[in-house]
This record gives structure tokens, C-alpha cells and sequence, in this order.
């Protein structure tokens, strides 16, 4: 079945040099002048453009094979060149062939026997040099006994021997001399590569084909780089002819002979480090062929593997937490652009032709028309009479963007596969895309000016895989450590903690307005009292027969319970509700299946932020006030602390200071001021967390777990602490000092960066300093990372991008190596396990 | 200098050198050849007290957190 489709299948593919005598053979053209027009503007004979090279007008036909533009995939030319010249791709070959054959002999510096020892034929070229530097014989061949010397290249491109240039015309020479059994023995097939090869003699020039000149709005010709640098080629060869026939001095021969080796190498790469690149006028570098290639912007980057894709949007994104998870949030300028291809049945002929009557720019309309035969037409005002006249079964509306068509949505980088997941689309007024802030997480987005992709696929099959492949509800659990990637953030988290705490209680009346405000239409499992708890309204949500145990951040009611649907003690909190933490979300998945936990997880985070808006939420500085006795009690840390250093100075002072084990004294008083300091701000930390106010909306975020920390508060409230510049005090700045405010060589804390100050009590000059750097550090730092594991991210996935998991378990290559034995080393899909793991107790009581 | 044995070391999981029928039924088991085997150098110091030859296969059990033992298999080369 399969073989009937297949016309040609490649057997083999085998590379090789091009030969003089090819480069001749394949040529349509001897290009003998660098000139390009003549004054009619026609193109010279023989020249860089000439028409035998291909066709790039339009109308004109190919000299060569008669066919016209677009058809002509265009003809090689050539130049002979007046003296030889190394071809760079190739420097190194010649460099090692050179150094393991004979100066006189052309022999492989080797006798027979250890040449057929060595297998005698594809060796590798490093190992026959190995063998040669063992061998005996020293610098004598061991076929003519003629001393070699040695042979050493500057780069790029020119060779030494014995500190004497040896020129092109000699390395050929060499080269030529090499027997093709001495070749074959390095591994070169002679039919398809002779060493002297690598020295060019003549010169390829590539068809017009690609190196099209562009006509300027003013009529000017502007040649393609490539142009350029083989006009450089050919009028550089045409003077070292002249040159050499008019019997010139040496010394200028060569010296244009270097020049055109110059203009050789940089026609084949532009960037080689040790030579200038070559330029346009205006100084920006040429684009020659090595620059076309390589790099993101090269051929194969970003034409071949680069592809751009139509049916396709982008813009902003912002934020609406009453979309649903797996909903996104389209324009809708962007829904009167994008389509779905929709086909005319007798049964949906009406419908669609709702679309058609609304046309391109009422919404929902329809932007183009697909007749059976393929012919597509653009509907307009003036033919939808027409259009809607003719439409029968068998055509194909292109009709708007609707509620409820898929879409792939994107966020870049995209480095894992939750980067691209599978939306409903809500088409929306304004001019934002929008998202649920839950799926936030796993496209690393947020709201600070952040753009993202949207794809709409164009056929069933497609949108059928993208739904049942990529909705977000099929990635809910990451398959890096098998928990939720998706959970409550933000207010959501907050707004929980403070329904579920003890409390909390609302009037009935109350809890079900909010309940049915985020899309709860089940309330019986809700009492029927006058009032009724936070904890009540959560369980709510919950499946009636669902039984959990879990821990939650909070040390007064570590434990959380939910039996049978009702959550009986403990506070939800990040721990339970946020992303990768806690197996409720989970568990959840699990048992009522990943429909119910998106739709679940959507009304807790409405849930949330529903409790916010009606309790009133925010926060102000006023928060971080502390009592006197607090500061009275953190003033005392600090004179404490300080008196401790200055006794730890005074000791190293008086060299009585113990050092630690492998340690210098001076490395010994720096670790103990460190730990001390260190100390002192923990110590202050537990001292404002104990004073502030409990109840005080900053604290609530910290202890939920929904923003911030209890060491944000006590840089706050209490002391910003030790600034560290790789690990250690500041210890730069001032020969003996760190600021010049400071005695010099002074060890104290204030000196090397400690801050007391706190951040609403306002920063010390010195401190302000101090922070100045450690933040310029870590700026820098970010700023140089990203990149670099970028890059790394890059490697890997490219050398990891066709490994996988076998029907035997085992992980193997594209050619069936084992990478592993195991998934793994157990085997175990993560993204179907409970946080890595199996959870073999609960299977075990399933199965009893 | 003291000569360290390596394979009391608490980071050297267990090498050991398999049997012909071990090995047989090892590549049969995994419907592989010893050229599709992860390799492992003659003169590793890891193996360097089992008197390997290129060719030999080196089953390696470490401990695993998830696993109990996980069994791994290595083909000795020359370079
Ligand atoms: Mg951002
Ligand atoms: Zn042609
Ligand atoms: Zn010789």
C-alpha cells in the first residue's frame, strides 16, 4: 500500500569536491569581465550577468535552457583564475595532508606495511598522524629518505614550512603528486575527491538566479551582495593576468594574487576571524555565502525551519477571571479577520448563509467563498446577492470567528508543552487577548505588557486534535512532577484563606448570591440557616464525596480535612490551592477527571476573588506599623549584634580569634560576622512577625501564601540586613575601604555593608549605596542568564528532540539505540503519577 | 599513595560483569544488539577491578528513591 506512493527513495548520499574539469563541464558561461550592463543597460557578454546565467526578468527567456522566469532554476559560469588559490572550507585538510605526506615524494610518511597495518584504507587522518609522530623514522620519509620539515599555517589561509611561505602553486603541486592509493588510505574517495581539488584553479560563478538584482523606485539597479564580491573576484584576477603576461615584478603579483585569495575566502565566509570582512560603501559588511546559511537569520533557520503561518493573531493580553480556564478572550476586530472554513450541506444552508448575508464587515459574517471547483472568492457588498444565489451544497463559507471555535494559544518562549495549549474561544469587545490569570502560570505570562499567539486551525481533523490533545484541561497535571500546573494565584489565594478561616461567616442570603455571582447552581449541600461559615460556602464546592487530608502553612491549624464534600478543619491556603503544591488539586483530578477540575478550579479562583470583592481588600503602609516595644526589642538585636562584632574585630585584632578548619583568620572573622548578622535579621523577622497585626491584609497575603513574605515585612518594618556581593560583604570600592566615609581598613558591620535602616524608615547614604550595588549585581546578573540558558535549552532539546519511550518501556534514539532501560530508571509517566510517585496503598485497597 | 577501593564508595553503584547467558537473554530481553547498548570504557574506573574485554556487558544496579533497584546495562569498548 504504502510502496505505491513511493516514485523515488534515496539509496545514498555521498559528498565530494568539485573538480576543474566539472566546474568547466557544468558551466553555460566563461565569465571574462566584471562588468555587468552595457550602456543600453543590456547585459554584457561574458560578463557577471550574463543572460546564459539564468533568467531574473520578467517576459525573457532562458539562452541557456529556453525556459522563463521562476521555471529556469538558473546555470553555473566560471572564471579561470590566473594563479591558484586555497579554498577555505578546506584549509585544514590541506594543512594535515601536507604534514603526513613527504615534501619530495608526495608519500604517505609511513612505510607499506604500516599503512596496511593501519587497514589501509579510510583511515582517519588524525590516526595516521599519530602513527607518524610514533614512528621511528623521525623527519626522514621512509620511501625516498628525504628530509621533511615543518609545516605550520597562519590563518586563515596561508601555509609555512620552515618559517618559508610555500604558495598555492606548490601545496597543488603536492597535492597532485599524492598517489590515489595514499588517498583512498586517508579516507578520501578518489572518484568524487582528489586532494588537489582543494586548491581552486578555476572559479564556480553561481547563476543570476541567486543573486537576482532589485530595480530601485528610481530605476537604479542594485546588485545583490553576492554581485558585488564576484565583481571584486573577477577584475582582481583580470589585473594579476595582465599583470603576470605584462611580466610585472613579483612582489606586485603576489601581492594581487593575495588580494584575490582575500576576496575568495570572504566570497565564501565574511566572518573569519582573522580577516577583515569585507564591506559595502556605506561600511556595513557583505552578505556572502556562509552568512546566508548559518545563524537565526540564515536559510535554514529562518526559511527552511522557520515557517510563518496564516490564520494566525497577536497582541496584548490582560487579564478576566470570569472567562473559564480553558476560554480565551478574542477581539473582536481580530474574530472579523480570522476564520473558520465551514462546508454548505443541505442541512446547514440557512445557517451559513446568515454569515453570507452579513458579509465581510458585519460580525458574524463571512470574509470568502470556496466554489466546488477551488475557486475562491473575496465576498464584497456587490456580489453577496450573487453569492448567496448560487451557493449550493459542496461549497465552503469562510465564515467569522464564533464562541466556541478552538484556538491554539501561545506564549514564547515556548519551552515546555503547556507553552501551547488548546482554548474556547470567547469573542470579546476591546483590544486585548484575554486569559483566566489561573493558566497564567503555565505560560509564564503576566500582565506587564506581555503579548501572545493565537492559532485557529482550519480542519476538523485538526481541531479535533487540538481539543482531545491540547485543551487545558488535558495538561492540568505537569508531566515534570505530577501535580497541578494550574491553581489559584494572587487574590484568589488570599480571598480562600480568608473564607476558610475560623472566622469567617456570611448570612445565608449572602453566601448564595456569591455562590450563584461565580456559576454555582448546586446549593443544597449549603445549611439552611440564618448564617452560615466560610468554611460552609467552600464546601460547596466540593464533590459530596470527597475526602481529603492535606497539611496547610498555618501553624494554628496545620491540618486540613475534608470528609464527605465538607471541608471540616484547616484554612485553604497556597499550599492546597496553589500550582505544584499539595495533592488536593490532584486528587481531585483524579477522581472526578480533568472536565471537573478545570470547571472546579475556575469557580475557586471566582470563589476567591469573589470573597475580596465583597469583603473589601487591599493594603497600606500602615500595616507594617509596629508597636514601640517592637522597635525598642529590634534596636536591642542590633546594639547586641554590633557589640558582638566589634568583640569579634577586637579578637582578630588581637589575633586570639579561633579559626575554623581551613580557614584564615581574616576568612574565619568574615564567616562568623556573616552568621552573626545573618542571625540578627532572622532575628528581627520573627520579632515583627510576632507584633504585627494579624488581621492586617499585608499579613494575610504573606500567610496565605498569596504574595510576600515575612522577610518583605521585616525589611519593611524592621532592617533591610547584610547586602552580599557574591557571597561575601562588600568588600570593593576604596583601597582599604569600601566608601571613602569609612576609616580605612574598619571590619565593623556598617562598613561592609550592612543595612539597618529599614526600607520605610528610609535608607542611610552609605546603605542606599551599598544596596545600589547588590541590585546593579543581580540586574546584571538576570540580564546575562537569560540568554546563556536560553541557549543551553536550545542544545538540548535539539539533541533530545527524537528520543522516546518504546513500546517495551526502554527510551531509545531514532536509530534504536537505548538511552535508557527505563523510563526514568522506573518507568513511571509522571504526568499520571501523584507528585512522581505511585501511590501503590490506594491500589492496593481499590483492588481488595 | 593509599589505593582507594572505589566499589565501597557511596556514590559507585554496584558493577558487575554478565555471563554469556545472562548476556544473551539480557540483548534478547531488550530486542537489542551490542551496538545499540549505552558503552562504557575498558578503562573506567568503575569496572577496572572485573578484568572486562570490549564486548563484555556491565549490569549496574543503583538504588532508586522510586524504583527500589534500577538495573542498567552497559557493552565495554575500546576508545
Ligand atoms: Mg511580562
Ligand atoms: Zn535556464
Ligand atoms: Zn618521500
Amino acid at each position: 500500500m504504502e510502496d505505491s506512493y513511493v516514485y523515488k527513495r534515496v539509496g545514498s548520499v555521498s559528498f565530494a569536491v568539485l573538480s576543474p574539469k566539472l566546474i568547466k563541464k557544468m558551466a553555460a558561461a566563461k565569465v571574462v569581465t566584471p562588468e555587468l550592463y552595457d550602456k543600453e543597460g543590456y547585459p554584457v557578454d561574458g560578463g557577471l550577468m550574463d543572460v546564459r546565467l539564468g533568467v531574473i526578468d520578467p517576459g525573457l527567456r532562458c539562452k541557456t535552457c529556453g525556459s522563463r522566469l521562476k521555471e529556469c532554476i538558473g546555470h553555473f559560469g566560471y572564471i579561470s583564475l590566473a594563479r591558484p588559490v586555497i579554498h577555505l572550507s578546506y584549509v585544514n585538510v590541506v594543512l594535515s595532508l601536507l604534514r603526513t605526506t613527504c615534501r619530495d615524494c608526495s608519500r604517505i610518511l609511513l612505510p607499506d606495511s604500516k599503512i596496511q597495518q593501519l587497514g589501509g584504507k579510510g583511515v582517519k587522518r588524525s590516526r595516521i598522524k599519530d602513527s607518524i609522530a610514533s614512528s621511528k623514522t623521525g623527519n626522514k620519509c621512509p620511501h625516498c629518505k628525504a628530509r621533511q620539515y615543518k609545516i605550520t599555517v597562519e590563518k586563515p589561509t596561508t601555509f609555512f614550512e620552515n618559517e618559508r611561505r610555500i604558495s598555492p602553486i606548490e601545496i597543488r603541486s603536492r597535492l597532485e603528486k599524492i598517489p590515489d592509493a595514499d588517498a583512498e588510505a586517508f579516507g578520501l574517495n578518489v572518484g568524487a575527491v582528489r586532494p588537489e581539488w582543494m586548491v581552486l584553479t578555476v572559479f564556480p560563478i553561481p547563476p543570476v538566479t541567486m543573486r537576482p538584482s532589485i530595480t530601485l523606485e528610481t530605476g537604479e539597479r542594485s546588485e545583490d551582495d553576492l554581485t558585488h564580491k564576484l565583481g571584486d573576484i573577477v577584475r582582481i584576477n583580470q589585473r594579476l593576468f595582465e599583470n603576470i603576461n605584462a611580466g610585472a615584478p613579483e612582489i606586485i603579483v603576489e601581492d594581487l594574487w593575495d588580494l584575490l585569495q582575500y576576496h575568495i575566502t570572504t566570497f565564501f565566509d565574511n566572518d573569519v576571524a582573522q580577516l577583515p570582512p569585507a564591506r559595502h560603501r556605506s561600511g556595513q559588511p557583505l552578505k556572502t555565502i556562509s552568512e546566508r546559511i548559518r545563524s537565526k537569520e540564515g536559510r535554514i533557520r529562518h526559511n527552511l525551519v522557520g515557517k510563518r503561518t496564516n490564520f494566525s493573531a497577536r497582541t496584548v493580553i490582560s487579564p478576566d477571571p470570569m472567562l473559564e480556564l480553558n476560554e480565551v478572550g478574542v477581539p473582536e476586530i481580530m474574530a472579523l479577520k480570522l476564520t473558520v472554513p465551514e462546508r454548505v450541506t443541505e442541512w446547514n444552508m440557512e445557517y451559513l448563509k446568515n454569515f453570507v448575508k452579513n458579509g465581510p464587515k458585519k460580525y458574524p459574517g463571512a470574509n470568502y467563498v470556496i466554489r466546488p471547483d477551488g475557486k475562491k472568492k473575496k465576498l464584497t457588498e456587490d456580489i453577496i446577492e450573487a453569492t448567496l444565489e448560487e451557493m449550493q451544497p459542496g461549497y465552503v463559507v469562510e465564515r467569522h470567528l464564533m464562541d466556541g471555535d478552538k484556538a491554539i494559544f501561545n506564549r514564547q518562549p515556548s519551552l515546555h508543552r503547556m507553552s501551547m495549549m488548546c482554548h474556547n474561544i470567547r469573542v470579546l469587545p476591546y483590544k486585548t487577548l484575554r486569559l483566566n490569570p489561573a493558566v497564567c502560570f503555565p505560560y509564564n505570562a503576566d500582565f506587564d505588557g506581555d503579548e501572545m499567539n493565537l492559532h485557529i486551525p482550519q480542519t476538523e481533523e485538526s481541531r479535533a486534535e487540538a481539543e482531545h490533545l491540547m485543551l487545558v484541561q488535558t495538561q492540568l497535571i505537569s508531566p515534570r512532577y505530577g501535580l497541578s500546573v494550574i491553581g489559584c494565584v494572587q487574590d484568589a489565594i488570599s480571598g480562600n484563606y480568608l473564607l476558610t478561616r475560623e472566622d469567617f461567616s456570611m448570612p445565608r442570603h449572602a453566601a448564595v448570591d456569591m455562590l450563584s455571582s461565580i456559576g454555582v447552581s448546586e446549593l443544597s449541600r449549603l445549611p439552611k440557616r440564618e448564617s452560615v461559615s466560610g468554611k460552609e460556602i467552600f464546601s460547596a464546592l466540593l464533590p459530596a464525596d470527597f475526602d481529603f487530608v492535606g497539611k496547610s502553612r498555618s501553624s494554628a491549624e496545620p491540618e486540613v480535612v475534608i470528609k464527605g464534600g465538607k471541608l471540616v478543619s484547616g484554612v485553604m491556603d497556597k499550599n492546597n490551592l496553589g500550582e505544584g503544591s499539595g495533592l488536593m488539586l490532584r486528587n481531585i483530578h483524579k477522581k472526578y477527571g480533568e472536565a471537573f477540575a478545570v470547571d472546579f478550579l475556575g469557580k475557586l479562583f471566582r470563589l476567591g476573588v469573589s470573597v475580596l470583592i465583597r469583603r473589601g481588600f487591599t493594603t497600606t503602609i500602615a500595616d507594617t506599623d509596629l508597636p514601640d516595644e517592637a522597635h525598642d526589642s529590634i534596636s536591642k538585636i542590633f546594639a547586641d549584634a554590633e557589640v558582638e562584632v566589634q568583640e569579634l574585630v577586637s579578637q582578630f585584632n588581637a589575633n586570639s580569634l579561633d579559626t575554623f578548619p581551613g580557614r584564615t583568620a581574616r576568612e574565619t572573622l568574615e564567616l562568623k560576622i556573616l552568621e552573626l548578622l545573618t542571625r540578627a535579621r532572622n532575628d528581627t523577622g520573627h520579632v515583627v512577625a510576632k507584633f504585627a497585626n494579624r488581621d492586617s491584609h499585608t499579613l494575610i497575603m504573606a500567610n496565605s501564601g498569596a504574595r510576600g513574605n515575612l522577610l518583605n515585612l521585616a525589611q519593611i518594618a524592621g532592617s533591610v540586613g547584610q547586602q552580599a556581593l557574591r557571597g561575601k560583604r562588600i568588600e570593593k570600592g576604596f583601597k582599604n575601604r569600601t566608601l571613602s566615609y569609612f576609616k580605612p581598613n574598619d571590619l565593623g558591620s556598617e562598613a561592609h555593608g550592612f543595612i539597618r535602616s529599614c526600607f520605610k524608615s528610609g535608607l542611610k547614604p552609605a546603605e542606599f549605596f551599598f544596596q545600589a550595588m547588590v541590585g546593579r549585581d543581580s540586574l546584571m546578573d538576570t540580564a546575562l542568564r537569560t540568554p546563556k540558558s536560553g541557549y543551553l535549552y536550545r542544545r538540548l532539546s535539539n539533541a533530545m528532540q527524537d528520543l522516546r519511550v518504546e513500546y517495551d518501556g526502554t527510551v531509545r534514539d531514532a536509530s534504536g539505540r537505548i538511552i535508557q532501560f527505563a523510563y526514568g530508571e522506573d518507568g513511571v509517566d509522571v504526568s499520571k503519577s501523584e507528585g512522581g510517585t505511585i501511590n501503590v496503598s490506594r491500589i492496593i485497597s481499590k483492588v481488595k | 599513595m593509599k589505593k582507594i577501593d572505589l566499589t565501597t564508595h557511596v556514590l559507585i553503584p554496584k558493577h558487575s560483569k554478565l555471563g554469556d547467558k545472562d548476556k544473551e537473554e539480557m540483548l534478547k530481553r531488550y530486542n537489542v544488539s551490542l551496538k545499540g547498548l549505552p558503552k562504557i570504557l575498558v578503562s573506567d574506573a568503575g569496572i577496572s577491578h572485573l578484568s572486562a574485554r570490549p564486548g563484555d556487558v556491565i549490569e549496574i544496579v543503583r538504588d532508586s528513591p522510586t524504583a527500589g533497584k534500577a538495573f542498567f546495562y552497559r557493552v565495554v569498548v575500546d576508545e
